[in-house]
């Protein structure tokens, strides 16, 4: 049973479809063991934008006051989408490779597991 | 011979269940309609009992009793400069998250069992909801009272019930109380007056009010134990409410446990907000959240829980989880909160070097090897004129509508993150008992108002930061950012005579 | 056996009925807070009008009590002249 109500057929109006984000999708992005960012990231974006603009602006910018953001050697790094393991490809669009709205991208850069091995 | 004095029984069965009627020409389902859809049954209302017996002559003359001790306190609160005395102005933040974020609940509490007052079939039931949606209105009332001597000399205070309805993390307490009144009037029974009242109100109430004492602030110790005295009240129904609705058939037995498992849950990541005010914004401290926390959850929580085994009830569900949190919850709340210090409707600071020592002696297992290094790392940003604030909007629950902010607690550097799926959409929960609780209900859920996402919706005004934090009702350079260099903190300087 | 507690303001009043409920209860423990007294006891606690009445030298009705409370923990049951507090287990 989808909800527990009164009206036998009630259905709930679902507020955070792609269409009410005017061409937007919103993609979470989360750095594992980076917690001077307390919380994963949510960036609204075209859904056309391609990982390298994700990755080299949009997460630059947000992730760029982290000392270890410059060190980060991306052929290291370990990606994950909705937990599946993930391989993204750099000048292929969002949309292209499966990171719809409101899709959830963690990566981990081993060897860079945050300052004072507190995961900051 | 002057008539004999009724006894507390027989005044208590004349002035409830004596007023109660038949129903003669309407069908009763008619008059109580959302008596049966939550599958409760109920077979005999009148096993109902109020403990206390009270009755509503007794009510309001006791009720008028608490208010004119409360207004005395108020009134010499003001004439003296009370807000003077609280420790230092730091501890005033904590006040404005009452007033924004606990206050306008009170008021839906009163909302709410006005409604379910009405619905109950048992005339026990609606009296006791009737006064205990009387007692709530009371509450906001009187806080708001209290408070206004506060909003004549701080900042912050001035926009409550704008902030309440716009601001990003009021969306948390908002929704908890939408959630419960929007349920059927059982469901809305086990959640705020027994799983909400019975433990979690007095970690709000008791502790916390003691420290608003320990930190000079009489108008809140009194609004908050005056308050209080309601709840005892309150706290009673609700066990009245568990014991009533467990031995009426014993098909209630699971509902009722879901329902105590939901709660439970909600109401724990709800008060993560207060558990970062006892440990983080109180300046002289009474206890630590963990410690109230093991006396109020787990000492009178336990106990109750031994006590409803009778009835084949077992502890809510992810209590084991919560024992986990009380070692991380408050220390990630202020760093979200601190992180976002632009953002807030309050002040936010790096503890002092004494209470980082305190936290460390009242978290052995957990600050210094997690929690202080943040700090410390903040502390060298701070002096290198470079405070750290966190620009990009961040990721909500679907459920709790907290951030993402809780790490996995056996693996307390990892955040913790839940998805599920439903008619093709992704949904992100911060831990396994919020994604359960959407998944029993999503038709429900989908329709969580997140702050995030209506800001890129285009529906809080903006975009810019400036531009949302005005729509919210907040005075952008006033009401937020650090408390060093403030408004309020140059305000103090000068009342107290100090450059 | 689980512990019953009852949390009382600490002021004029109070300070009787804490008396009293020492007096009725033996093994009670008294823990002072800022601003507030709260009384703890293994599986039963009551509160006798009479008593109180005595250590406060003038009629006192038990729902008076409720100006005082802060918060109880046990199952409640109140007439004209006790009020008890109990775990079953
Ligand atoms: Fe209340
Ligand atoms: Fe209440
Ligand atoms: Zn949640
Ligand atoms: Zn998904």
């Amino acid at each position: 049973m989808p909800v527990h109500a009164y009206t036998s057929d009630y259905t709930g109006t679902v507020r955070d479809l792609a269409e009410n984000f005017h061409g937007n999708h919103v993609v979470y992005v989360c750095w594992e063991r980076h917690l001077l960012f307390s919380c994963p990231f949510a960036f609204l974006v075209p859904p056309q934008t391609s990982f390298r603009t994700l990755r080299d602006q949009l997460m630059a910018e947000a992730y760029g006051a982290h000392p270890q953001w410059a060190q980060i050697d991306w052929s290291q790094v370990n990606w994950s989408v909705s937990g599946a393991p993930f391989e993204p490809q750099l000048d292929k669009t969002l949309e292209e490779q499966g990171l719809d709205h409101k899709a959830s991208l963690r990566f981990s850069t081993p060897g860079l597991d945050g300052m004072s091995g507190a995961g900051i | 011979m002057a008539a004999k004095k009724l006894s507390l029984k027989d005044k208590y069965a004349l002035l409830t269940r004596d007023l109660d009627w038949e129903f003669s020409y309407e069908e009763r389902k008619e008059a109580f309609p959302f008596e049966e859809f939550e599958g409760i049954k109920i077979t005999d209302w009148s096993k109902w009992e109020d403990p206390f017996r009270l009755t509503m002559d007794a009510y309001w003359k006791y009720q008028a009793e608490k208010e004119k001790k409360l207004y005395a306190i108020f009134d010499a609160f003001a004439q003296n400069n009370g807000q003077l005395n609280v420790t230092d102005p730091r501890y005033v933040n904590a006040i404005k998250i009452f007033l924004t974020a606990i206050s306008p609940q009170e008021y839906q509490a009163h909302q709410g069992f006005a409604h379910v007052g009405r619905q109950y079939g048992g005339v026990g039931a609606r009296v006791a909801c009737q006064m205990q949606s009387l007692d709530e209105l009371r509450h906001v009332q009187t806080q708001v009272h209290a408070m206004s001597q506060y909003n004549k000399y701080f900042d912050g205070f001035q926009n409550w019930s704008q902030m309440q309805d716009r601001l990003w993390y009021l969306s948390v307490p908002v929704s908890f109380f939408h959630d419960a009144r929007s349920a059927g009037p059982f469901e809305f029974l086990v959640a705020i007056g027994f799983s909400f009242e019975y433990v979690l109100t007095n970690l709000l109430f008791v502790p916390f009010m003691s420290g608003a004492a320990y930190n000079g602030d009489m108008a809140t110790v009194t609004f908050g134990f005056s308050a209080q005295s309601d709840e005892a009240r309150h706290m009673t129904l609700g066990l009245e409410v568990i014991k009533f609705l467990l031995e009426q058939h014993e098909d209630n037995v699971p509902i009722v446990q879901k329902w105590i498992d939901k709660w439970f849950w909600r109401g724990t990541r709800l008060l993560t907000v207060v558990a970062m005010m006892m440990d983080y914004m109180l300046p002289n401290k009474v206890m630590s959240w963990k410690e109230a926390w093991g006396m109020y959850f787990e000492e009178a929580g336990g106990a109750l829980f031994k006590d409803l085994a009778r009835y084949g009830i077992r502890m809510p569900k992810f209590a084991d989880q919560i024992e986990k949190e009380k070692e991380h919850a408050s220390h990630q709340a202020w760093w979200t909160f601190y992180t976002y210090g632009q953002a807030a409707g309050f002040h936010t600071w790096i503890p002092t070097d004494e209470e980082l020592d305190w936290l460390s002696e009242k978290y052995p297992e957990t600050f210094d090897k997690y929690y202080r290094p943040r700090w410390e790392y903040a502390k060298q940003l701070e002096a290198e004129g470079k405070r750290f604030y966190n620009g990009t909007l961040l990721q909500l629950c679907s459920t709790c509508q907290l951030p993402l902010m809780f790490t996995e607690m056996d693996d307390p550097t990892l955040i913790s993150q839940r998805e599920t799926h439903y008619h093709g959409e992704h949904y992100h929960f911060c831990s396994d008992g919020c994604k359960e609780i959407f998944e029993e209900e999503p038709e429900k859920y989908v329709q969580s108002w997140l702050p995030v996402h209506q800001i890129y919706q285009g529906n809080c005004g903006g975009p810019d930061l400036p531009g949302i934090l005005e729509f919210c009702g907040i005075n952008v350079g006033n009401d937020n950012l650090d408390i060093k260099g403030s408004p309020d903190e140059q305000r103090w300087k000068q009342w107290k005579g100090v450059a | 056996m689980s512990k019953v507690y009852i949390a009382l303001q600490d002021n004029d009043v109070s300070r009787y009925i804490v008396e009293a409920i020492e007096e009725d209860n033996p093994e009670v423990t008294i823990i002072h807070n800022p601003a507030m007294i709260r009384i703890e006891a293994e599986g039963h606690l009551v509160v006798k009008r009479e008593t109180v009445e005595e250590k406060l030298g003038r009629d006192w009705d038990l729902q008076e009590l409720h100006l005082n409370l802060i918060t109880l923990g046990g199952n409640v049951d109140e007439d004209d002249d006790r009020l008890s507090l109990t775990w079953n287990v």
